[in-house]
């Protein structure tokens, strides 16, 4: 599904991303795990499309198409979705506004028919109880005054109406309380399909207890230092990252 | 002779012709008034860049024009009224036309119980000691030489009066249409609201043709004790227009005023919004947006006078500025000595949408009192990359994204508007702009 070759990226002319190499497939869930700033949040969003980025070298390859080519919307359209770890507040702009031009907005690069009030509100309505979300939700400004865990909540519900391809889930797990935690993991593996894909970028290995990863792997400097299945998470979580950076320091 | 004293001389000129067409009319005693204003109009200077309330609002562009006052009724098409009004059957409706009043697009006859209307130059007949009590009292043409124009030229206006206990619950729309034929209007209103009385009035001023035109504007307000008033004003004018208004605020006690003060259309535009608290533990909210696009300029000046204490101001002003338009904010808040217990807070927010729009905020706070609670601020900025940013990464297409933002920036200040139809209308209208 999306094809990471090489990728290097800089911000404020220094070098995050140092050679990445990724490939991920449809209906596999990875998990990117590192040390504090290591890379990973800065990679869920060059994927996404953030413009305070350069890449300087390398290729994302989406369903064949050159993803660094297109702008972020564009890539929304072609279903990517990124979980922020920070959601933004947006007073004044409602759930339903946002939701609605999202929706349509993909809807019609994809040459489908937009949806009505009515359907809108139906597969809105049936996508909250997902994450366990009251209606009223809707009519308030995005984020504005949620808590940490309704607006990680909020953005899985976001996920849940759009229906990406490919969701990257960046940190989702932090703030969260063991309930809310939950909550937004069964909405994750529920929405889990053979044919979608999930990146779950996280520092913990907690939140893999609920969604369980077919890949782990670890970013250190701004390049995966080692990969492995979920058995790797458990091993980081007893013994840390040291042993890992370690071993890939003796191979250089 | 420079461009000032021309067009000077040219409004003293059309103050006796207009005088001629008066008749009996000059016997009132409203006519000294008149009289008393062209003399201060004719000793007073017009602004210029070196005051200190013209700092950023050079009038050259209204001088190097000429004038002559409106004297009839044009065609009109009633589609263009109609794109005004609000719904005749909920609103008690008048409309002015080149400053006349016009009885084919109004509807004002049955008058709820406790409501007298009236044009202002009727008003001066039948109840000419009411008149005469507040007329040009609040809004006094001693400094201002705008005001002394309008007062001198007062002629065509409305004259609101809201009996004692009496709550108007249609609110009262006033339309003011000009015909741009480079003429100049000069509308006069007298809103009297009485003790415990509730009124909502909202005026809209609107223009339509390819020349240019001037209107200068003059509202005086006296709000009773315990009196609650909602007023909405619309600028729409014609993009060629240039527009100036006082609208002059006299609080008493416990009485409750809120006002919005929506600004789209003109070429050139100053707007003065002048409160003052003569009584104490009211309070006053003063809202207002600007929307520019093109070469448009718009200023406002708010002053708020905390003169008794225990009042609370609370203002709010938001821009959004396009092209090479430029804006002008300058808020004033006076606390005096004896205002203690005072609540004032201002803030200006504005966005720019282009690197050539420029905006000049100044809100200023003069304190004398010790125990109040005050607040200032101002904001000139871009759109909010990170929330540009959320909606682009949820599939928005980025002009639909900024849309969206700057809706939203816009939106929040017709928010608390009570009037339902309108707060409908102007957030369509917004959208329209905006969307």
């Amino acid at each position: 599904m999306i094809e990471i070759k090489n990728l290097h990226a800089n911000i404020d002319g220094r070098e995050i991303l140092k050679g990445i190499n990724l490939t991920v497939n449809k209906g596999e869930v990875h998990a990117i795990m590192g040390p504090n700033g290591s890379g990973k949040s800065t990679l869920a969003q060059v994927i996404a499309g953030r413009e305070d980025y350069e890449v300087t070298k390398g290729e994302i390859l989406f369903n064949g198409k050159n993803l660094l080519e297109l702008p972020a919307e564009n890539r929304a359209c072609e279903g990517i979705f990124l979980a922020f770890q920070y959601p933004v507040e947006i007073p004044g702009v409602s759930n339903t506004t946002l939701l609605k031009n999202a929706l349509n907005s993909i809807r019609k690069y994809r040459g489908e028919d937009e949806l009505d009030a009515m359907e809108f509100l139906s597969l809105v309505k049936k996508k909250m109880s997902l994450v366990e979300l009251s209606e009223d939700l809707l009519r308030r400004s995005v984020n504005e005054g949620f808590s940490g865990g309704e607006k990680k909540r909020n953005e899985i519900f976001q996920m849940a109406v759009l229906q990406p391809k490919l969701a990257i889930l960046d940190e989702t797990d932090s703030g969260l309380d063991i309930d809310a935690l939950r909550i937004v993991a069964n909405g994750v593996t529920k929405l889990k399909s053979p044919e979608n894909a999930t990146i779950v970028v996280t520092h913990y290995q907690r939140l893999l207890n609920y969604i369980i990863p077919d890949f782990v792997h670890v970013l250190y400097d701004g390049k995966i230092i080692k990969s492995g299945d979920k058995s790797l998470a458990l091993e980081l979580e007893n013994k840390g990252y040291d042993w890992v950076i370690e071993e890939a320091a003796e191979l250089v | 002779m420079n461009s000032s004293t021309v067009l000077k001389e040219l409004f003293i000129k059309q103050f006796h012709s207009f005088e001629n067409t008066l008749n009996g009319e000059k016997e009132l005693p409203l006519h000294q008034i008149r009289k008393d204003a062209i003399k201060k109009f004719s000793a007073l200077s017009f602004p210029s860049i070196k005051d200190e309330g013209w700092k950023y609002t050079n009038i050259n562009p209204l001088l190097s024009k000429t004038f002559k006052p409106a004297d009839s009724i044009p065609e009109i098409d009633p589609e263009f009224i109609n794109k005004y009004l609000f719904d005749k059957k909920e609103f008690v409706t008048l409309v002015f036309v080149n400053g006349y009043f016009s009885k084919e697009f109004s509807e004002s006859d049955s008058l709820p119980k406790g409501l007298i209307l009236e044009t202002i130059s009727e008003a001066i007949k039948k109840h000419p000691e009411l008149v005469l009590t507040y007329f040009s009292k609040s809004a006094s043409s001693e400094k201002n030489i705008f005001t002394a124009l309008n007062t001198a030229f007062a002629n065509h206006g409305t004259f609101i009066f809201v009996e004692e206990n009496a709550i108007i619950e249609k609110p009262i729309q006033i339309l003011y249409v000009t015909k741009a034929d480079d003429i100049f209007v000069s509308p006069r209103n007298l809103f009297l609201v009485n003790k415990n009385a509730q009124v909502k009035i909202i005026e809209t001023y609107a223009g339509f043709g390819d020349r240019s035109y001037f209107t200068n504007q003059v509202t005086e307000f006296v709000i009773n004790d315990y009196a609650v008033v909602e007023h909405v004003r619309i600028q729409d004018e014609q993009l060629n227009a240039f527009h100036i208004s006082t609208l002059s605020v006299a609080l008493e006690k416990s009485t409750n005023f809120s006002s919005y003060n929506i600004n789209f259309g003109g070429s050139f535009v100053r707007n003065n919004v002048n409160a003052k608290f003569n009584g104490g533990f009211a309070e006053c909210r003063l809202n207002g947006l600007y929307v520019t696009e093109g070469t448009q300029f718009i200023d406002n000046h708010t002053s708020i006078d905390h003169a008794k204490a225990n009042c609370l101001s609370s203002e709010l002003y938001k821009g959004i500025l396009n092209d090479s338009s430029r804006g002008v904010f300058n808020g004033k808040v006076f606390v005096r000595q004896d205002a203690q217990k005072t609540n004032a807070y201002q803030q200006n927010k504005n966005i720019l949408l282009s690197n050539d729009a420029i905006v000049n905020t100044k809100p200023q706070l003069e304190i004398f009192a010790d125990d109040v609670k005050c607040s200032h601020g101002a904001t000139v900025g871009q759109l909010d990359k990170d929330q540009l940013f959320y909606l682009k990464a949820r599939g928005i297409q980025e002009k639909e994204a900024k849309a969206i933002l700057i809706y939203a920036f816009a939106s929040d200040v017709v928010h608390s508007i009570s009037i339902l139809q309108v707060r409908d209308r102007l957030e369509s209208l917004l959208a329209e702009k905006l969307l």
